[in-house]
């Protein structure tokens, strides 16, 4: 049985100008124990058909599903108070802007701690025990220390790994992480994607990561789903998705990349998906308008 | 032949950090005796993580800071802003694109009147005349007449880093600053930005001091290449020397660290997975 399984999900939002369609009829599907990559550029709806999952869209949008199911519980029967047993528990979330994503208000080890009595009821000295413990798991130097931080008082690398601890402490079935490494470095995102994929080996999580970075991917999935504009252009298999991608779009975006880069110019999206290829103005805004 | 653009030598930079009632003053050292050269119609990438420097860096080369010590030198020329101030001829041969097109362009502008700025401060071009440059620019980096009337908020990330870039080229400087130009942006319209920024280094011959931490830009647009780390230039060469033979032990952690998309690599890493 997979773990999660969505059928047709559109999401559409309330605008002035009429209803948007952010995501129209995705079909996904994620197994136990599978690591399973988002890639779109932005405006493509990776992010807006995951928080449809967890329940995080404004009451401007309308989701609509033929099914979703988490574990073979339908989500869009459950009842908001039972839902939010699930979210934060059993399907947990990462953001992309870990210092944003923290309330500046509280320490690192409340926040932690938060979950841990919401969904697991600890005590005191329990939930201190575990938030320890968590902070050990991600990588934290010096736990008790930094339990009474402030987010401002910690690096990005910090921040992020701080709420993957928030994610785990109920070690959840499955975790996504939407870009969660887009605002870091590049070796403090070699860490964070090391310590992702860690942790899901070792607690057999599964694990959706959005990402416009095809590198990552490439590092990190099992299985790739292809998005663009709201509709999902390919889904494979990460080995044969770079070997043989089937859709014009994938291959416009593997081609893209700087270091696949053939002579002196780098080939867009737009230059493979409108052929023949329009003026340079109208290319410009083309995809711009889109993102 | 070539012209050297821009020289630094032994370029430092401190910063005095105040003290409070119950704390010392301190020196932050940002950045520790730098020396580079880049040649007319070249692009000198400086790469390293945040912190690192490179952004002071930056800003000394942009004249907006001065250096605390070392000598820099543009078109030649020696150039100290502590002691001179700054010219506006100056600030004509050296731009600036900085990293995140939202914060750069002021909300309450049109799009004409970012472009006429430059002009209208630094030279006496007459109001009309900079209409019409503002247009040609305009089309240049891939926008319409049509856009000169709106406000940023209109554009897209991509557009506005467009705008900031045409912004930057209305004095026709021969050095163009570029912080992080790319990395707030999407894969395929980084693509784009890419291009456009080749396209113009050929159209104008322009200097390019490209800062970024993402190497495989780097290793697309650069002709040498400079590792920043801890404000020491720890590694300094072509882009072929630096790429296929990584000296210093941060320039190869700095390697290993970039993410791979080629096949052979995917393949090593799902093996691995097999294994393990």
């Amino acid at each position: 049985m997979p773990l999660l399984e969505i059928k047709n999900l559109t999401v559409s939002f309330d605008t002035a100008a009429g209803p948007f369609m952010a995501v129209q009829g995705i079909d996904l599907s994620i197994e136990p124990r599978e690591v399973l990559a988002i890639v779109g550029e932005s405006g493509s709806g990776k992010s807006v058909a995951m928080l449809a999952v967890m329940g995080l869209l404004p009451n401007t949008a309308t989701v609509k599903a033929d099914r979703m199911a988490f574990d073979g519980v339908d989500l869009l029967e459950l009842s908001p108070s039972e839902r939010r047993k699930i979210v934060g528990k059993d399907i947990s979330m990462i953001f992309q802007e870990p210092i944003a994503s923290l309330n500046p208000c509280f320490t690192a080890g409340f926040q932690i701690e938060e979950v841990l009595r919401f969904h697991l009821g600890m005590d005191r000295a329990q939930r201190r025990a575990r938030a320890i413990e968590l902070m050990k798991l991600v990588g934290i130097a010096d736990p008790e220390e930094r339990l009474n931080s402030f987010p401002h008082q910690m690096s990005g690398g910090q921040c992020q790994r701080v709420m993957i601890a928030i994610a785990i402490a109920c070690n959840p079935k499955l975790l996504i992480a939407d870009e969660p490494t887009t605002a870091l470095d590049v070796t403090i995102q070699k860490q964070i994607l090391d310590l992702l994929v860690g942790l899901q080996a070792k607690y057999g999580m599964g694990l959706i990561m959005i990402t416009h970075n095809m590198g990552v991917v490439a590092e990190t999935a099992d299985r790739v789903i292809v998005q663009y504009k709201g509709r999902k252009m390919e889904e494979a298999d990460v080995l044969s998705l770079f070997e043989q991608p089937k859709s014009n779009y994938t291959r416009a975006l593997l081609s893209a990349l700087p270091e696949n880069a053939v002579g002196d110019r780098l080939p867009t999206i737009s230059d493979m998906l409108f052929e023949p290829a329009p003026s340079a103005a109208g290319s410009g805004s083309a995809t711009g308008a889109a993102s | 032949m070539s012209v050297t653009v821009l020289e630094g030598k032994n370029i430092v930079r401190d910063y005095h950090v105040g003290g409070g009632l119950f704390r010392p003053s301190r020196t932050v050292h940002a950045v520790k005796g730098v020396s580079f050269s880049v040649d007319k119609g070249k692009t000198l990438a400086i790469v390293g993580e945040s912190g690192c420097g490179k952004s002071t860096l930056a800003r000394i080369i942009t004249l907006i800071d001065p250096a605390t010590a070392g000598e820099l030198f543009i078109d030649g020329n020696k150039v100290d802003i502590a002691r001179d101030g700054l010219t506006k001829e100056m600030r004509r041969k050296v731009q600036i694109v900085f990293q995140n097109p939202y914060g750069s362009l002021n909300p309450r502008q049109k799009i004409g009147d970012v472009l006429g700025e430059p002009l209208l401060i630094n030279t006496d071009t007459p109001a009309d005349e900079r209409r019409d440059l503002a247009m040609k620019m305009l089309k240049k980096v891939g926008l319409g007449p049509e856009h000169y009337n709106r406000y940023p908020h209109m554009f897209s990330g991509g557009q506005r880093q467009r705008i900031a870039i045409a912004r930057s080229l209305m004095l026709n400087p021969s050095l163009l600053v570029l912080d992080e130009p790319v990395s707030a942006l999407d894969l395929s319209v980084q693509a784009q930005v890419l291009n456009l920024l080749a396209d113009l280094q050929d159209e104008f011959e322009l200097t390019y001091v490209f800062i970024s931490h993402d190497l495989s830009v780097v290793r697309y647009i650069a002709d040498e290449v400079m590792v920043m780390y801890y404000g020491e230039a720890v590694e300094y060469g072509s882009r072929d020397a630096v790429f296929a033979d990584p000296k210093h032990s941060y320039t190869k952690t700095l390697f290993a660290a970039t993410p791979r998309a080629d096949v052979a690599s995917i393949r090593a890493r799902l093996a691995k997975k097999k294994a393990a």
